[in-house]
């Protein structure tokens, strides 16, 4: 499977799964809602252009937001981990060797560590932005704290059992001939 | 002119999320207006289909939850019934009352529809539920929801198909209520914390409540008077204020929510125009 075609199946299985089976299960707490869909911005190729990574975040967003009647809610967050994406990447691996190898990110081509990292700092970034602008009206730090932290813990815990279950073959990239 | 050219061309991933950012919040901000003629009308329906095929599998589980409630219901209803009530006073004559639907109509305010949920949020900070009418059965937007139990929320956006209703676990969803008791207006809200209570405000300290007490709405709400929105389950008594701040546990259960009724109002148009009138001449 080519990688656009997988990745464009993937967008919509993200969707689905979020909002058909995320945004419905009664929650662990009646505040903590666990977000698994932003994965897919994070799972994108490493050789996709900035601005077009953003612009599938916008729409990645902007479908989930059609789902739960709230157009932008997602999708500004979305944005916002697409933007500081590429720049948590360079500080975390020496892209040239690494992009060379292999075509997204992954726990084989980042490692463990970095992986986590990666991982914990956009899906907290996106929830604290998430949070912060759906309760713009709210005063309350504790519980916006409260909240941001708690969804971002049950959140990565998903992703790293998804990211055990799915385990994603990642050959080594062919060599460009010529 | 070329150092601005330059200057885009450096910075322009910053400008690009710049403008993304303002493009989502003001989607966000504006919902109701700009937005929802623009691509609203085909998202609509599209999602509706979706969460409809989703609502199929879903409603199932729920079927022993809705035959109860149907039961109640027409139980209550039954206990409404005039051959319940049985007279010794023989200076009343009973006649079979002759007078047909027809002769009444003119006198209708409210004329209700089933429509079951194919959508429904609980858990974000603005809810909102899909039913599975739309334009084409007849809903428009403003009319009132409601569930056997107690009220649901109102119509905001209506496609062909389908419609989105604003739930009463949205933050901007305010209506009026009454005590059933003593009559006493308040307001009724929802402060975003938990799914299953709404906050009752501006009832007066020098009123007597109690935990378990009616709230119906009020005359003066959009809902059909006299319709249950919960029952008082806690008082805080703000001593700063000569208000109470109430704690009422909804009537509708939002989360086994599957049939409502949406309420249309005959005499809606007629109010509007007469508030029209007293805003222009006051």
């Amino acid at each position: 499977m080519s990688s656009a075609v997988k990745n464009i199946v993937r967008f919509f299985i993200f969707i689905l799964f979020q909002a058909l089976i995320l945004n419905k299960i009664p929650p662990l707490h009646r505040f903590i809602t666990p977000y698994l869909y932003c994965l897919y911005i994070l799972w994108l190729p490493f050789n996709i252009n900035r601005s077009w990574l953003m612009i599938i975040a916008f729409l990645f967003g902007l479908t989930l937001d059609y789902f739960t009647g709230t157009p932008g809610l997602h999708a500004a967050p979305c944005v916002l981990i697409a933007y500081i994406r590429p720049f948590l990447i360079n500080i975390l691996i020496r892209k040239e060797d690494i992009e060379a190898h292999y075509s997204e990110p992954s726990v084989i081509s980042m490692g463990w560590a970095s992986y986590f990292i990666y991982i914990v700092v956009l899906v907290f970034l996106h929830h604290a932005y998430l949070v912060l602008i759906e309760w713009l009206q709210f005063g309350n730090v504790w519980y916006f704290l409260g909240k941001v932290i708690g969804t971002t813990v049950i959140s990565v815990l998903l992703i790293l059992m998804v990211e055990l279950l799915f385990y994603r073959k990642q050959g080594l990239r062919k060599k460009i001939s010529g | 002119m070329r150092n601005i050219f330059l200057f885009f061309r450096t910075y322009f991933s910053a400008l690009f999320f710049v403008v993304l950012q303002i493009i989502a919040l003001l989607m966000l901000t504006r919902y109701s207006r700009t937005h929802e003629a623009i691509f609203m009308h085909a998202v609509n329906e599209w999602v509706g289909t979706i969460n409809e095929e989703y609502n199929s599998v879903q409603y199932y589980f729920k079927l022993k939850k809705i035959n109860e409630a149907l039961a109640n219901e027409n139980v209550a209803l039954r206990n409404l019934l005039s051959s319940n009530y049985a007279t010794m006073n023989t200076s009343i004559l009973f006649k079979q009352d002759t007078v047909r639907i027809d002769s009444t109509i003119q006198y209708r305010q409210y004329f209700w529809r089933t429509a079951q949920v194919v959508g429904n949020d609980i858990f974000s900070q603005n809810n909102y539920l899909i039913l599975n009418r739309g334009s084409a059965q007849g809903l428009k937007v403003g009319m009132c929801v409601l569930s056997n139990e107690g009220i649901v929320g109102m119509v905001e956006y209506v496609s062909k198909n389908y419609a989105r209703v604003m739930s009463v676990l949205h933050r901007n969803t305010k209506v009026s209520a009454i005590l059933k008791k003593t009559g006493v207006q308040g307001r009724v809200a929802w402060d975003g914390v938990d799914p299953s209570f709404v906050i009752l405000s501006n009832i007066p300290k020098s009123e007597k409540i109690k935990t378990g007490d009616s709230v119906l709405t009020s005359h003066y709400s959009n809902f059909p008077p006299g319709q249950l929105i919960g029952t008082i389950s806690s008082i805080v008594n703000d001593p700063s204020s000569n208000f109470y701040t109430i704690k009422v546990k909804t009537g509708t259960n939002f989360y086994t929510l599957q049939f409502v009724y949406v309420v249309e109002n005959k005499m809606a148009e007629e109010i509007k125009a007469i508030e029209r009138t007293t805003k222009i001449n006051p």
